[in-house]
């Protein structure tokens, strides 16, 4: 078997076949860049999972004037406080650090995050409460912590900021498992299609392989020939969905996201490009794999 | 060189065997007709030979080999020691004289200085050197067979297996054929050629293998298809 004469034959299969081919690629590009694209977004998740969890922390909020919780009667003590902090203390290495943060400091934060809001005038020191602000070893631990203080004097409320991270990550989980049943869906279309385009092809070429076969052509030269013409097809395909990722990073999210959204760290482009194989991978496997099975039944040996 | 002990064939989900306990030896440079009615099972033998198909019980030896217990990947070498031409001759539409047998070399992989070299020498072997630059559509019937011969005969085969060879051809276009198969018998190849065409079989005056329902019903040396006795 020669390299031209094979070159010759997925070349015509390719013509001859033409639509079926186009089809092929499109449907490839378009299911390979929804499994991009869930990659990308688990990718994503990770990375902000990663970069917010190191920040937050858990806020212990403490009795004020107004406080109704059961654990408050009026205003915290200096003797309360001085015990939460204690019982604080007693949690490490659980908890690896402890700040305090007065009503007054609590105030200026929120003066700075609503400048220029017509809130800061109904807002006065005494309605934000004063809180520990603690760092935990693992943001998971949060129910020791918890369990720890609840029923401690002086205590308001205890407030995990993960939890209200988690519920954006759960929707975020929700958009990932769609990118993938569609990108699963899609890839079944693909390996139908090939199978399809295969079947196409080998009916068109029914003489030319009953002639390989009696002449004694061996199995592998008549059906290279095929599985090449998926393959160039796969190749193209996956090559289109790969630069429609690269776009996508280029153009939407370092042009337009990423700028606008800083505090949010978006995926790198190391990432991006540790899909790049996958793909092709996939594109060419799949392919490879739906062209050998559909060959073993419609061209016996 | 061949020897049928005692095969059959049975096909899925057919009531009678294509082929019933057949016995046969054909020698290396026999020249044998295989006469019957359609659904007689010629077809059904040749494809045996081919290992297109698979004897359900018997043995069939092609050259000291038991064809039924050939491993998948030897087929193809076992097929390059035999030539096949059909009733309908499959040569590819699209491709001149020359490039049609020079398909059946490269695809077995041979180097183009062979292809270049060994072309020329088989059409000149049918007689048709002088059309090698034609497409198929421009020959005549009787030369689309020759072509189609030519190309069985890339691999030099010991063996070749006719199927209605001359089915589509008029009797004076069939005689040609019929002269380059005598040709290439007579050269040390041994020919199977399945048949209904009487005239031919009768002129010829070689063995005869008549087949009825799957079973030999007569094997006769200088036979004539009509003709049961002497």
């Amino acid at each position: 078997m020669r390299f031209s004469f094979v070159r010759r034959e997925v070349g015509n299969g390719i013509r001859r076949n033409f639509t079926m081919t186009v089809a092929l690629i499109v449907a490839v590009a378009v299911s390979l860049s929804l499994v991009g694209a869930a990659l990308l977004m688990r990718a994503q998740v990770d990375r902000m999972k990663g970069y917010w969890y190191d920040k937050i922390e858990v806020s212990i909020f403490l009795c004020g004037n107004t406080s109704v919780a059961f654990t408050c009667t009026g205003a915290i003590t200096d003797e309360q406080r001085a015990n939460v902090e204690a019982v604080l203390g007693s949690l490490a290495p659980t908890v690896q650090e402890i700040f305090y943060e007065s009503s007054e400091d609590a105030y200026g934060k929120f003066q700075e995050q609503f400048a220029g809001s017509a809130i800061l005038a109904n807002i006065s020191p005494d309605a934000l409460p004063e809180s520990f602000r603690v760092k935990l070893d693992d943001p998971a631990n949060f129910e020791k912590v918890a369990s720890a203080l609840q029923s401690v004097q002086g205590v308001e409320s205890i407030q995990d900021q993960r939890q209200l991270l988690d519920r954006f990550f759960q929707i975020l989980k929700g958009l990932q498992s769609f990118a993938i049943a569609v990108a699963i869906a899609m890839l079944f279309v693909t390996v139908l299609l090939v199978m399809n385009t295969i079947r196409v092809s080998a009916f068109a070429r029914r003489r030319e392989t009953s002639i390989m076969r009696s002449v004694g052509a061996s199995n592998i030269s008549i059906r290279l020939p095929f599985i090449l013409e998926a393959t160039v097809a796969a190749v193209i395909g996956s090559t289109l969905a790969t630069a429609g990722i690269l776009a996508a990073k280029y153009w939407v999210i370092d042009a337009r996201l990423a700028p606008n959204l800083t505090f949010i760290p978006f995926i790198t482009w190391a990432q991006v490009l540790a899909i790049v194989p996958v793909l092709f991978l996939v594109g060419v496997g799949i392919t490879v794999f739906a062209a050998s099975i559909t060959l073993r039944r419609y061209l016996r040996g | 060189m061949i020897s049928f002990d005692n095969v059959s064939k049975q096909y899925k989900n057919t009531s009678s065997p294509a082929l019933d306990s057949i016995n046969l030896e054909i020698e290396q440079g026999d020249f044998v007709f295989l006469v019957g009615a359609s659904g007689s099972g010629k077809s059904s033998l040749l494809r045996l030979l081919l290992k297109e198909e698979t004897a359900t019980t018997g043995v069939l030896t092609v050259d000291g080999v038991n064809v039924a217990k050939l491993r998948n990947r030897k087929v193809p070498a076992f097929r390059r020691t035999m030539g096949i031409v059909f009733q309908d001759f499959r040569l590819l539409p699209g491709k001149t004289v020359f490039d049609n047998v020079a398909f059946g070399m490269e695809v077995i992989g041979k180097p183009k200085s062979e292809i270049a070299r060994k072309v020329p020498a088989l059409l000149e072997l049918v007689g048709l050197e002088e059309k090698s630059h034609r497409l198929p559509s421009e020959l005549s019937g009787g030369e689309q067979q020759r072509v189609a011969m030519a190309r069985a005969f890339v691999n030099q085969p010991k063996l070749l297996l006719a199927d209605e060879p001359t089915g589509n051809l008029d009797p004076a276009t069939s005689v040609g054929i019929m002269k380059l198969l005598d040709r290439i018998n007579r050269i040390g190849t041994t020919v199977i050629m399945a048949t209904h065409d009487v005239a031919i079989v009768d002129q010829m005056r070689k063995r005869i293998v008549q087949m009825e329902d799957g079973k030999i019903v007569r094997d006769q040396e200088r036979g004539m298809y009509g003709h049961t006795g002497q």
